[in-house]
């Protein structure tokens, strides 16, 4: 059940520390962006941000640093281009230009191939404890904006027309929820990789929005559903040898499943 | 009862326009639009479609800025935000994790930063306002699944919560079934006299409207006229409004507003049953 090593070896250490972490913003943000029905932006920007890594190879920093600027730029990029809180087509052409660039960045930096492999479909266990540094910095600054950006968005979400008449300023609302997803983006990809960061934002949501009766429940249980999910996949991760990402994105599907079944 | 008000205190205005003009990049929706509300009317809102009555609503709710002209609400002194506004068609996922507690706690304090920790007070004020539109028991129920006219009572909750002096609705009436209709219907009307909250209620047909409002205010094209149904439901003053003939028949104390081009069958009042 439980191989040596599984907590006590370093790199497993990080993995825990990294996941959990991840699990709880994936959770949280996913919140919003099942809410918002935002999950084309929750799919393109880590996917988007994954060009960032690259550039980063290229220029010799840091992936998660590359990761962040272009998970940022994205979404601002996306909300820029955007016509109200219809995303669709803005997030299609932002994700397209940015893999656009991915594709320039490893053609001209002669990114080595497993390095690639390991930003599309994660390492849970190759993560270092610098990148585990960045991973909790980056989830806590996640985590404040959230917390304090928590009630004009669920007004938002829900009574636009309330928020607006407050004069809130629509574009920047919708912004300050786009930096919220480029964060969780940023501390994800290098954990599951930016193929399927954004099951993490979505499977574990949408799960506790289905049994959540009110704001706070339905956070709390995506809280929860991410990451019995992530630790989970860190545990027959470590004891197959099976990627990872294929662990969570199972879970984050089989804990939907299971809800829609309960809440019937 | 209402001349009883006038004769204890002389109400002051709650609302007053003047020369307002409201564009949508270029086309005029409202122009040259004058009037005054006194604290506690129950004021109609009527007009063919597209004639801008949503839009005299949003700019009076702040949503749309004014191109041309004044609004004041003197009677609100300085509150910053005297109006609570129900926008037109209004509906929600079934499956949002939200209450109709939630819902209307986000009229009271939505636009703070930060959670709203749940505490006796804030409770307290959410279920009286959910007492006040004849929900109580539903603090606790999805507010995803309520009926459609429950629904409006929640809205209308979440607008009463933050204590405004105007309550605007737009189209609260319709889709609705008559009986729900006229629950609506009585229960602005209760708050309006309970609470003294001015009340500006849209609708296509006024007859629901007929024993309880106070004036209407009748649009068409951009122009507005405020008076009673008696001043403002007649031949010669609808003629002009339209810029064509129409017809007013009285039938069994019901209105019916008759355009002769009325094929769109969108014309005030008209009946559609
Ligand atoms: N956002 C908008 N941009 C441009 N034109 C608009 C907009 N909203 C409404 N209009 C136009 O303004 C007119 C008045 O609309 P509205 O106020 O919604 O009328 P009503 O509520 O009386 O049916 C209509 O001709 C409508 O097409
Ligand atoms: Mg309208």
């Amino acid at each position: 059940m439980f191989p040596p090593g599984l907590f006590t070896l370093q790199f497993m250490q990080n993995a825990w520390i990294a996941g959990t972490a991840i699990a709880i913003i994936g959770g949280i943000v996913g919140f919003f962006v099942v809410l918002r029905g935002a999950t084309f932006v929750a799919h393109a920007v880590p996917r988007a941000s994954f060009a960032g890594a690259a550039g980063a190879a290229v220029v010799g920093q840091s992936s998660v640093l590359g990761l962040g600027t272009f998970a940022v730029l994205s979404a601002l990029g996306i909300a820029s281009i955007s016509r109200e809180r219809r995303h669709g087509v803005a997030t299609a052409l932002i994700l397209a230009a940015a893999l656009g660039l991915g594709d320039l960045f490893l053609t001209i930096g002669h990114v080595y191939a497993p390095a690639v492999f390991a930003l599309l479909f994660g390492q849970i266990v190759g993560i270092s404890t610098h990148d585990v540094r960045a991973v909790l910095i980056v989830s806590v600054i996640t985590v404040v904006l959230f917390a304090a950006a928590f009630r004009p968005l669920l007004l938002q979400s829900v009574s636009p027309h309330v928020a607006e008449a407050h004069g809130f300023w629509t574009r920047g609302l919708e912004i300050l929820f786009l930096l919220l997803v480029s964060g969780a983006a940023a501390a994800m990809v290098p954990v599951v990789g930016a193929l399927l960061a954004f099951s993490l934002m979505v499977g574990p949501a949408a799960a506790g929005s289905i049994l959540g009766k009110s704001p706070l429940q339905a956070l709390a249980w995506s809280v929860a559903f991410g990451v019995l999910s992530l630790w989970l996949s860190v545990w027959l991760a470590y004891l197959t040898f099976w990627p990872i990402g294929f662990y969570v994105s199972g879970f984050c599907l089989l804990f939907y499943f299971a809800a829609r079944l309960i809440k019937r | 009862m209402k001349i009883e008000q006038t004769v204890q205190t002389t109400p002051q205005a709650a609302l007053e326009i003047t020369d307002l003009g409201v564009a949508y990049e270029s086309t005029w929706v409202l122009d040259h639009i004058d009037l005054t509300v006194k604290q506690g009317e129950f004021i109609g809102i009527i007009g063919p479609n597209g004639a801008g009555k949503s839009t005299l609503l949003k700019t009076l709710a702040g949503l749309i800025r004014p191109s041309r002209g004044e609004i004041r609400f003197p009677a609100a002194r300085g509150r910053r935000h005297p109006v609570g506004y129900v926008p037109q068609r209004f509906d929600l996922d079934p499956d949002l994790p939200l209450r109709a507690r939630d819902l209307v706690g986000l009229g009271l304090d939505g636009h703070r930063w930060g959670f709203a920790w749940p505490n006796a007070q804030r409770g307290r004020k959410i279920e009286q306002a959910l007492a006040q539109v004849d929900l109580t028991g539903f603090a606790d129920h999805p507010a995803g699944k309520l009926s459609g006219g429950q629904l409006q009572r929640v809205l209308i909750a979440q607008a009463l919560v933050s204590d405004p002096e105007l309550l605007l609705l737009d189209e609260p009436l319709s889709s609705l079934d008559l009986a729900s209709a006229q629950t609506v219907v009585d229960v602005v009307h209760r708050v309006s006299q309970n609470l003294g909250v001015t009340v500006l209620l849209v609708t296509h047909d006024m007859n629901p409207l007929l024993p309880v409002m106070d004036r209407l205010i009748y649009v068409v094209n951009g122009q507005a006229v405020i008076g009673t149904v008696d001043q403002v439901v007649q031949k010669d003053v609808l003629d002009k409004l339209y810029g064509y003939d129409v017809e007013v028949l009285r039938l069994h104390g019901r209105i019916l507003v008759v355009g002769d081009e009325t094929a769109s069958g969108d014309a005030a009042g008209f009946e559609h049953r």
